[in-house]
């Protein structure tokens, strides 16, 4: 990986939510992590441990409670401190693409791809006029291989696989140099999320940057540099991904339980349930669920090398410790 | 048995969804049925719930062909079939907290008094904490409630289970969690399973045969003709 200032550079990230009644739900706390150009990086995680919240925070798509603490880089503009008006008409679509959760229902339901798209170019570049307009909304979708001969169907009139490729046009319009994709394969089946991730993967080697957030191990084997793994809110391992899913394996016992619960691997649940995120305790978040848990782990791990925890699976090269 | 013979299903008799497909699955057996979305699988399985009328075809459950379905089907048969459905969100009351969801089909089928116990007993099994029994759907995440809606599946304990795509929305360890559930419950009660989905490794691991969609469909079709 070359070395070159990342696109997104985020420094102890926090969320809190406050409920009424005093009540504080700690989404995220303290993210530290960095995503470079033609690099993909993604967070995964089991399903509530704070991973979307994460991207919204990024594209200040939070609700009013929401207080957030630390610093996203974005360049040289922090958008956790930016108001409504610089991320509206300067970062979404333009410097951060967003591919959501769920394109089927993202898209307008009451207009055609080919409309949408014209609307995006036209409000996220500088082309002007009905023919131009035409073109340049066919070559956005020829970027994401839709098919030209189903531009002008509603979206209900979509596959789940193009609906995908309709948001990803759209994602691609404002030539934003970081895409976010906020679990890009949930509900598709397999072949159909090898197609989506190999797409992605494209759109990284052409020199953006990739945030992909999923619980789905496989897609993340397929598309991933690096990967970071979060558990209630906290990232605790982030490391390559040819280390993290081949040899010598993640070192988090998290990590490890979440590959090992694959189908293709021991098949075993990590016993237990993740804690609320309302009701945290003080020490590590996991010993609950861990048989290497210590008396050490009532303390909270710091984050040292490329993991938190006090009792990693040793197994560290220099090569792993890169956060 | 569970056996389904040249069903065709859908909801509308001139473009039915599923034609001539036949599945049988033997008592303690593990079925998993593989295809990609849209292929009609889901519609397969509600027949095999009884939950939807086919056009044609028999389906015949435990040596006797069925001629009900739905809440016409005598008690007896509806509940010798548990479903867990692939979305919890659209298949639990949002109005019912998580015991009472547990419950209902004792409630429904007059063993109310039973419902304490067996509820206890279940929710040790699936893995949900006496703090989430009494949450409703809403304060609850899509695993825990899953669990809740398996844990229901079970409740009347079923000789027969159908998961349609039970797993799909959820993470690998919850999916390693659920399905250690319905193979424990299996070995005890000897049940059998039709489990349905489009992840091909996780029903290898899971099942004992694993049969794909195209020869559900065509083997029908070459024993007719």
């Amino acid at each position: 990986m070359t070395e070159r200032s990342p696109v997104l550079s985020v420094r102890g990230l926090s969320v809190r939510f406050l409920l009424p009644g005093g009540r504080r739900i700690a989404a995220v706390t303290d993210a530290h992590f960095d995503v470079a150009p033609g690099e993909c990086l993604a967070l995964i995680g089991e399903s509530g441990c704070g991973k979307s919240v994460l991207a919204s925070a990024l594209l200040g798509l939070l609700p009013a409670n929401a207080r957030t603490a630390g610093h996203a880089r974005l360049g040289d503009l922090d958008l956790l401190t930016s108001d409504e008006r610089t991320l509206a008409r300067t970062v979404r679509g333009r410097r951060i693409g967003l591919i959501p959760q769920s394109p089927a229902a993202h898209l307008t339901p009451v207009r055609t791809i080919r409309s949408q798209l014209q609307e995006t170019v036209a409000q996220l570049t500088g082309v002007r006029g009905r023919a131009a307009l035409r073109t340049a909304a066919e070559q956005a979708a020829a970027r994401a291989e839709f098919p030209p001969d189903h531009l002008d169907r509603h979206p209900h009139e979509l596959s789940g696989g193009l609906a995908q490729r309709a948001a990803t046009a759209l994602a691609l319009v404002g030539e934003a140099p970081l895409l976010l994709a906020d679990e890009p394969t949930t509900g598709l089946d397999r072949d159909l999320v090898d197609r989506t991730v190999d797409e992605l993967r494209r759109h990284v080697d052409a020199d953006r940057a990739l945030l992909m957030i999923t619980h789905d191990l496989a897609a993340a084997e397929r598309i991933a540099d690096r990967v970071a793994v979060m558990y209630a809110g906290r990232i605790v391992e982030l490391t390559a991904a040819d280390t993290f899913f081949g040899a010598p394996g993640p070192r988090h016992p998290y990590s490890r339980g979440l590959l090992e619960a694959l189908p293709d691997r021991s098949f075993t649940p990590i016993p237990g349930l993740p804690p609320e995120l309302g009701d945290l305790p003080d020490g590590c978040a996991f010993a609950a669920r861990c048989d290497r848990a210590t008396d050490a782990c009532t303390a909270l791990p710091p984050f040292t090398d490329s993991v938190a925890c006090h009792h990693p699976v040793p197994a560290p090269t220099p090569e792993d410790i890169r956060a | 048995m569970l056996e389904l013979h040249a069903v065709t299903a859908g909801y509308d008799r001139r473009a039915p969804v599923v034609r001539d497909a036949s599945l049988t699955v033997a008592p303690g057996e593990a079925v998993g049925l593989l295809g990609p979305s849209g292929c009609g699988k889901s519609t397969l399985a509600r027949v095999a719930a009884l939950l939807h009328r086919p056009d044609s075809g028999t389906v015949v459950l435990d040596g006797t062909p069925v001629h009900r379905y739905r809440h016409r089907a005598p008690r007896d048969r509806r509940t010798a079939v548990g479903v867990v459905f692939q979305q919890p969100r659209l298949s639990a009351d949002p109005r019912l907290r998580l015991t009472d969801l547990i419950a209902e089909p004792l409630r429904a089928t007059g063993r109310r008094a039973a419902a304490p116990a067996r509820v206890a007993e279940l929710a040790q099994t699936v893995g949900l904490t006496a703090d989430l029994l009494t949450r409703r759907p809403h304060e609850v995440s899509d695993g825990q409630l899953q669990r809740a809606c398996l844990a229901r599946a079970l409740v009347l304990r079923p000789r027969w289970l159908i998961c349609d795509e039970m797993t799909a929305m959820l993470d690998a360890s919850t999916t390693a969690a659920l399905v250690r559930v319905v193979e424990d419950y299996r070995t005890s009660t000897g049940a059998g399973l039709l489990a349905v989905g489009h992840d091909r490794t996780l029903l290898n691991r899971w099942c004992d045969r694993t049969v794909h969609w195209d020869t559900v469909t065509s083997t029908a079709t070459k024993v007719l003709t």
